[in-house]
């Protein structure tokens, strides 16, 4: 048994040494940042942050960032405890995060660092729809359409008698959260029979393979399956608008942009790395958020931004 | 047809039948295993294994996380064996009989049945929080090492009983006392069976993802673990992380991660039965 046991120590210590080799290789130039930035929070921002990350660590190599995906919730959970520097949220925080914040004499931030819009898709088969108003959306997906509302026709007329096949995020994600909140009105949620997917892969092969097909989820997802979906407009009032680069970023195709926020504990004061990369995140943020596939904010607005966040530090 | 050509007739349709329920399993496996190795094969160098994390798929590589994983694998191991088969020992050879035992024995298999994620919330609370762990690889690893302990605990058990009572008779003939007897003798012969359970044990725990996210391993980590203490990522928090992306690219990325990380299960699994096979020649009684 000695001799086993020998060897698979020495297999252990080998693999340990192997694995922990990466660690020192940039130890070589000298740069006067150092020490480590916690981050938690969206997946949806979490592309975001991480691109922000993997550039600032080219400037400041020395600076540890660190990055989960506990989801917007989560992320604010530590925040409040003091656990994370910096939250990801794919929404703005809530009186009851803000409260717990405030008993653990937490200070913080909130800056807007993107915007997310959510496309609404049909089949490219479908040749009746040309447009959404958001009362259609709403007649079809409210609660109270469960069971009565099947079909196109009942949403307006001239609409084929066809039925209506809906698909959407789960009721676990922000994304859904959002749509349900912009269509619906708050706390009423959407009708429960359609197909929920978190794989928004899923959500893309349900409706490119179905004619009566209906569904939603991010802009970034149909950027990517622009041959499989047609995109179609909403009309909140002003005539229907498509969502592009344009129309969230200003606002226009309402009411399904919404912006996407990191927010900043006080400590960042004291911690220069943290003020650091902030400022930095904010700076690149433009170029970097189209990278990853969403919607920067006008610059006028990035300055903005940074003026508020320097501001919070001078105070 | 006599009633002989029948029942022959019979047996034969059910070894069909026993055929085909083995190759749905294994058509499907391979299915899984061609599709995975045709998208991902050709992704796989040494960039991929060696580059961090990156928002851009060509360039991004699992170097934190094929180390976070082999981490959390060695602490997993380190302490769920001693513990498991520890417990094995004593529920199999000392509290045999006692109403404890039986207690315990229920709770043993009632805790293999919890969902992963409940054993995250367990973990967060009392290594993270309470002994102040963090979200370190010692308290990704002791959360994990709690999950697949009822695997060990019980293949101790069975381990054991499969040692012939004559083998623990002659030791005790021979004047050896229980502990002996224990080490001596029912240890080694039940060795393999043991080995067996940690190898099913381990990798499950290299495979879980949930719990790991409950006590906060990170997705996004640029620098490899230098002590237990450490934050980290593994490998299926990346690949989870890479097959949300809307990009084609990282789903590729994601299948040549999942190659890895069977790569690294089945390289294990070959390391344990290796010395479960040698130590089995030993054995000559």
């Amino acid at each position: 048994m000695k001799k086993t046991m020998k060897t698979l120590l020495f297999a252990t210590a080998t693999i340990l040494l192997v694995s922990c080799g990466g660690s020192s290789e940039e130890a070589a130039t000298t740069n006067e940042l150092s020490g480590s930035i916690k981050i938690d929070g969206s997946s949806t921002v979490y592309p975001i942050t991480e691109a922000i990350a993997e550039e600032f660590r080219a400037v400041e190599p020395k600076v540890k960032v660190t990055i989960g995906v506990s989801g917007t919730g989560g992320g604010f959970k530590k925040f409040g405890r003091g656990e994370t520097d910096i939250s990801d949220a794919s929404r703005p925080i809530k009186d009851k995060e803000a409260k717990i914040c405030a008993e653990n004499n937490i200070t913080y931030v909130g800056l807007t660092v993107a915007y997310d819009g959510l496309a609404v898709l049909v089949n490219p088969e479908n040749t009746w729809v040309d447009y959404f108003t958001v009362e259609e959306l709403n007649t079809i997906w409210n609660p109270s359409a469960q069971n009565t509302i099947m079909y196109w026709d009942q949403v307006r007329e001239g609409w084929p008698h066809e039925e209506l096949h809906l698909f959407g995020p789960g009721t676990a994600s922000g994304t859904y959260d959002y749509f349900s909140e912009a269509i619906c009105g708050k706390k009423v949620g959407t009708r429960g029979d359609y197909t929920a997917s978190e794989d928004d892969h899923v959500l893309v092969q349900g409706i490119a393979g179905d004619k009566n097909g209906l569904g939603f989820f991010g802009l970034a997802y149909y950027e990517e399956n622009k041959d499989k979906l047609r995109l179609v407009g909403v009309d909140n009032g002003n005539g229907a608008i498509a969502p592009t680069m344009e129309t969230v970023g200003n606002g226009t195709y309402a009411p399904l942009s919404r912006p996407i926020f990191i927010y900043v504990n006080s400590n960042a004061k004291t911690r220069t790395e943290v003020s650091t990369f902030v400022s930095f995140y904010l700076d690149n943020a433009a170029e970097l958020v189209k990278d990853v596939g969403y919607i920067p904010l006008p610059s006028t607005e990035y300055d903005a931004e940074k003026e508020k966040f320097n501001n919070f530090l001078n105070n | 047809m006599t009633r002989g050509q029948i029942n022959r007739l019979k047996d034969q349709a059910f070894a069909y039948f026993g055929i085909f329920c083995t190759l749905i399993g294994l058509v499907i496996l391979a299915f899984f295993i061609g599709n995975i190795f045709y998208d991902g094969m050709t992704r796989i160098d040494w960039d991929f294994l060696t580059n961090l994390p990156s928002r851009k798929a060509e360039k991004a590589g699992i170097l934190t996380a094929w180390a976070g994983s082999i981490w959390i694998v060695i602490f997993t191991f380190l302490i769920v064996v001693p513990l498991g088969v520890a417990a094995g020992i004593y529920l199999e050879e000392y509290g045999k009989k006692s109403k404890i035992a039986e207690l315990l024995e229920v709770n043993i298999s009632n805790l293999a049945g919890v969902p992963s994620v409940i054993y995250g919330l367990l973990g967060l609370e009392i290594f993270g929080r309470l002994f102040g762990m963090g979200n370190s690889i010692l308290a990704g690893s002791a959360t994990l090492a709690l999950l697949v302990l009822p695997i060990v605990i019980v293949a101790t058990r069975e381990a054991l009983k499969a040692v012939p009572p004559s083998i623990r008779a002659a030791s005790f003939g021979l004047g050896a006392t229980k502990w002996q007897t224990i080490w001596y003798q029912v240890l080694p012969a039940s060795f393999g069976g043991i080995l067996t359970g940690v190898i099913l044990a381990i990798s499950r725990a290299v495979g879980e993802t949930a719990p790991l996210i409950v006590i906060g391993a990170l997705a996004y980590v640029p620098f490899t673990p230098s002590s237990p203490m450490d934050e980290f990522t593994v490998l299926p928090i990346q690949i989870f992380n890479w097959i949300s992306r809307p990009q084609h690219e990282f789903s590729i990325n994601a299948a040549a991660a999942i190659i890895v990380l069977l790569l690294i299960t089945f390289v294990m699994n070959g390391i344990a039965v290796y010395f479960r096979n040698k130590w089995q020649k030993k054995i000559n009684w």
